[in-house]
């Protein structure tokens, strides 16, 4: 855990801390990713409804990372960094896998009831935002933010 | 962390425990519990899946039960879901489910008029 103070325009000082963890890519931890997460969101002043869907959409996040990035190869890493400062909360996932395609990415429609393909569903709607960058030299950064009430 | 699944037989059909977490990791495991049940409960009116004990659950798991509910339908019974956990509940919300499965609060309560 890493602790740094920023200061905005109006000389307000933010204190911001950042939570780090690199998971292999394999299923079984999963869990240990939720483990990580709920903590730090729970103590962050998030609802306990909240905090579970918050960490849905984390390991729904990871999940696609393995599925899809990884295309199901357990022996990569997942990077997430958790960071708290001022009134918003991100949570960034990154790969070093197959670049996601953000043109593609779509909930689906949840009328059509059929396994799979929530996902991204989750994210979207406990997020206020989610960003895919593939700008970097490989895999994909996942960007997820959110205001703290 | 590992997924407990106990398996009964009941007067009506096959009856499933789930106690743990439902994730991609253990989704398998529940899927074929699932298929031995129906294999065990062949002709049988219904499979009911206790939820109660579940810590978590993601799309995974509800993909599974979407698929035990399709496999339910072609064999002509009812899947029924019973008291469901906050964690179940939040997800099942999320992804409007809630009217989509049969849900009770107990076994005897999802026994009735099977």
């Amino acid at each position: 855990m890493r602790e740094e103070a920023r200061v905005t325009k109006e000389g307000k000082e933010l204190q911001e801390e950042t939570v780090s963890l690199a998971v292999p890519s394999h299923p079984k931890y999963l869990y240990v990713v939720r483990s990580a997460v709920y903590p730090v969101l729970s103590s962050a002043g998030f609802s306990r409804s909240e905090t579970r869907k918050m960490v849905l959409a984390v390991d729904e996040a990871c999940s696609n990372i393995i599925k899809h990035a990884y295309a199901g190869d357990t022996t990569k890493t997942i990077w997430l960094t958790l960071t708290l400062g001022g009134d918003r909360l991100r949570i960034e996932l990154r790969d070093s896998g197959k670049k996601v395609d953000a043109g593609k990415i779509a909930p689906r429609d949840l009328k059509d009831i059929r396994p799979g393909g929530l996902g991204t569903h989750f994210m979207n709607s406990v997020f206020d935002s989610v960003q895919y960058d593939t700008s970097g030299g490989e895999g994909t950064l996942l960007t997820l933010t959110k205001k703290r009430s | 962390m590992k997924i407990e699944i106990v398996s009964e037989k009941t007067d009506a059909g096959y009856l499933l425990k789930l106690k743990g977490d439902v994730d991609m990791s253990s989704s398998p495991e529940v899927r074929s519990a699932l298929g031995e049940a129906f294999r065990q409960g062949k002709g049988a009116r219904a499979l009911f899946v206790d939820l109660s004990q579940v810590r978590y659950m993601d799309s995974s798991g509800i993909a599974t039960l979407v698929e035990a509910m399709q496999t339910c339908m072609k064999q002509g019974a009812r899947l029924r879901l019973i008291d469901l956990s906050p964690a179940v509940r939040d997800v099942f919300e999320m992804a409007r489910l809630s009217s989509v499965f049969d849900i009770f609060a107990s076994v005897s309560d999802a026994a009735k008029g099977l």
